[in-house]
């Protein structure tokens, strides 16, 4: 080889081979490949959600002239609810706000874990100590349960709900983190950025965040799962945005009818199907980031 | 929530990730690659209370704070650091976030500016900040946490009257779970890889992705709705004695579906917990060792392995246990079972926040003490923490 590479387009190249490995192995999970195909095709749904039904269909206003509490039939595909509307119709509107609560939450659940975590491990003394307090602390608390408070004081609203799981989910995140800092702190090359003279901000964001980044991957996907039955978990407590209206609040309508009791199946069945198989698919998905991400994992 | 959803850790391999079971194993094992002049190693510092270097604990004298007076102080001084921030935050969210309470009351009742005033001045919400933080602070300590808005009735003695159903709740699922949870863990992680691991380990990771409120809500109509075989709610038909035999029997048969959701839910867990814990142990050389004694397969499992892996385990399960009081709110809510979280669903619904505060409060609370428990079982059990 008589060409010379810069330092960069070797890092480069070095990335895009290990991201290919990694894209091998996971090919090579046939729970992961299941997983992500389903991803794929819910999240089509949500994105197609207005080309695939229109919005007024979910207007109660619109639909006086239809049956109400009909079960699934060839002519209502899911069945309709108390109002009369598709139950269908519902479930694709609803996968949007499902969808996009979860990854938002998880987004910010995200951010604030790896922040938190890569701070404990990195900085010693006081100041990491104090920070591996707030970590224990939030680890500890059900967040469910603060989740629920910030949500009740707060104005109703898909962001508040982003915002009440987003805060209350990071901790598993910053503990995982941390544990992958100290292990990256303890390295060589960390010491001798060090000797040269680089600062906090150097070492955390050059050679800590590279090093914490595939775990946290691997994190995120198993989040999103916990993050969407979070949502669903708070819209059932009529903790939502009644205007937005997720699987969640579907099933806080069926309750408030008794559907349990009264025999109406379908409007509990699929909305928890769905739930249920969308945080599967998250958490294959998840497992097989995992496995990639954490080689020790790989023998289990 | 199913997760817990809440405690929410995805049930991969949750036994390395604990901090309790993974903080000695880093503290040893990182010390080596590291100079003792470049700075104390982070990780035993802040839980340990000694920052000191690693290598001296490892090697010679026990270092300060082995005994159980110093290590009990230490977790007591961060179980009451806990309590303080949960108190704090009670503050924070239900006096500084909302603005004004009672304005958010107003918005959704009709209410007359004297019915505004006179109501702000009940709760105190027209003194000064500091004047009510004292005054919470006080009434937190003294037992009183204000007037509950929607039942006209202390919160107190409205958490007092609740709490039982749901002690009873949460006491047989958690029994329940913890049991189902290890025995199957430990079988499942022994014949790894067979049918019954993969079954189970598979149904575990199904359970985890199911909301416990659906579930709830799935058992309720089959057992209760289609097949009507158990009563769809509450603790206690109408007209049945209290303290008599069919009093017993009744409340056992509206049990029975509220204790077998929140066990699905949360047994996957220890099962998993278990299993990870098992399967550390299997390639150890005392296994060999006995199998060498000439004891057979159940007798090393039994006497040998499962002892050594319930030691990480039993800790877990006490940190889990907070995930029982999230799922306490929705199972309660779908079978309307008397208890807190039944409480804190009518609290969000009115919204009665002084009710919502109590129960936030005392169900923290029970989770920072239940943890306490859990350390220093820990330590009882496990003697190499003694060390570390």
């Amino acid at each position: 080889m008589s060409t010379v590479l810069s330092p960069r387009a070797v890092a480069f190249n070095r990335r895009k081979a290990a991201a290919g490995r990694a894209w091998k192995m996971f090919l090579q999970d046939p729970a992961g490949v299941f997983g992500a195909v389903v991803l794929v095709i819910v999240s089509l749904i949500a994105i197609l959600a207005p080309v695939i039904a229109d919005r007024s269909m979910l207007d109660v206003t619109q639909q006086l002239d239809q049956p109400r509490y009909a079960p699934p039939s060839a002519e209502h595909l899911l069945g309709t609810d108390n109002y009369g509307r598709e139950l269908w119709v519902r479930m694709v509107w609803g996968a949007r706000v499902s969808l996009l609560v979860g990854l938002a939450a998880t987004a910010m659940s995200m951010i604030i874990g790896t922040i938190m975590g890569m701070a404990a491990g990195h900085f010693t003394g006081f100041l990491g100590g104090l920070i591996m307090r707030i970590i224990d602390f939030f680890l500890v608390l059900p967040s469910l349960l603060l989740a629920i408070v910030l949500s009740s004081v707060l104005d109703r609203g898909v962001w508040t709900i982003v915002l009440a799981i987003g805060i209350t989910s990071w901790a598993g995140t910053a503990r995982v983190v941390r544990a992958q800092t100290l292990s990256a702190e303890s390295r060589l090359y960390i010491e001798r950025a060090r000797v040269l003279g680089a600062g906090h901000w150097h070492i955390i964001v050059k050679h800590l965040f590279p090093a914490v980044l595939p775990l946290v991957m691997a994190n995120t996907t198993l989040t999103v799962g916990t993050a969407i039955i979070a949502e669903s978990t708070l819209a059932f407590l009529g903790l939502g945005d009644t205007t937005q209206q997720s699987w969640g609040t579907i099933l806080k309508n069926a309750m408030d009818v008794s559907a349990a009791t009264s025999g109406y199946w379908w409007y509990i069945l699929t909305p928890g199907v769905a739930i249920v198989i969308v945080v599967l698919a998250f958490t294959l998905v998840g497992r097989a980031f995992e496995s990639i991400a954490n080689p020790t994992l790989r023998s289990r | 929530m199913s997760a817990n959803p809440p405690s929410a850790e995805p049930p991969v391999d949750p036994h390395v990730d604990d901090p309790a079971v993974a903080e000695p194993r880093t503290a040893a094992g990182e010390d080596p690659t590291r100079g003792p002049a470049l700075g104390a190693p982070q990780d035993s510092a802040p839980r340990n209370g000694a920052p000191q270097d690693i290598a001296s604990q490892d090697i010679d004298e026990p270092p300060a704070g082995t005994s159980f007076l110093a290590y009990f102080g230490r977790k007591l001084g961060g179980a009451a650091i806990s309590m303080l921030m949960v108190i704090l935050l009670g503050f924070f969210a239900f006096r500084i976030l909302p603005g004004d309470p009672v304005a958010k009351i107003a918005r959704e009742r009709p209410m007359t500016a004297e019915q505004v005033a006179a109501l702000r001045a009940e709760y105190g919400l027209d003194q000064p900040l500091l004047v009510q933080f004292w005054d919470y602070l006080t009434g937190i300590f003294t037992g009183d946490m204000g007037e509950s808005y929607v039942y006209q009735q202390s919160v107190s003695s409205l958490i007092a009257q609740y709490a039982w159903p749901t002690l009873l709740l949460t006491g047989t699922a958690a029994i329940i779970a913890i049991v189902l949870g290890l025995w199957m863990g430990q079988l499942a992680a022994w014949k790894r890889n067979s049918l019954f691991d993969k079954a189970t380990t598979g149904t575990s990771l199904i359970l985890w992705s199911v909301p416990t409120f659906w579930l709830a809500l799935i058992l309720l109509m089959v057992f209760g709705g289609t097949l009507q075989w158990l009563p769809t709610g509450g603790m206690v038909s109408p007209g049945v004695e209290p303290g008599t035999f069919a009093y017993v029997i009744d409340v056992a048969e509206h049990l029975i579906l509220p204790v077998i959701t929140m066990v699905a839910v949360i047994y996957a867990q220890y099962l998993l917990v278990m299993r990870a814990s098992l399967l550390e142990e299997m390639s150890a050389d005392y296994l060999t060792t006995a199998r060498a004694k000439g004891l057979n397969e159940d007798g090393v499992r039994r006497k040998h392995a499962v002892p050594n892996a319930l030691l990480p385990t039993v800790t877990l399960v006490f940190m889990h246990i907070g995930g029982l009081i999230a799922g306490a709110v929705t199972v309660e809510t779908v079978f309307s079972w008397p208890g807190l979280g039944k409480l804190t669903y009518e609290a969000i619904s009115g919204p009665d926040l002084p009710l919502l505060q109590g129960t936030f409060v005392v169900f923290s609370a029970a989770i920072i003490v239940m943890n306490l428990i859990a350390d220093l079982l820990y330590r009882q059990l496990d003697p190499r923490v003694r060390r570390a």
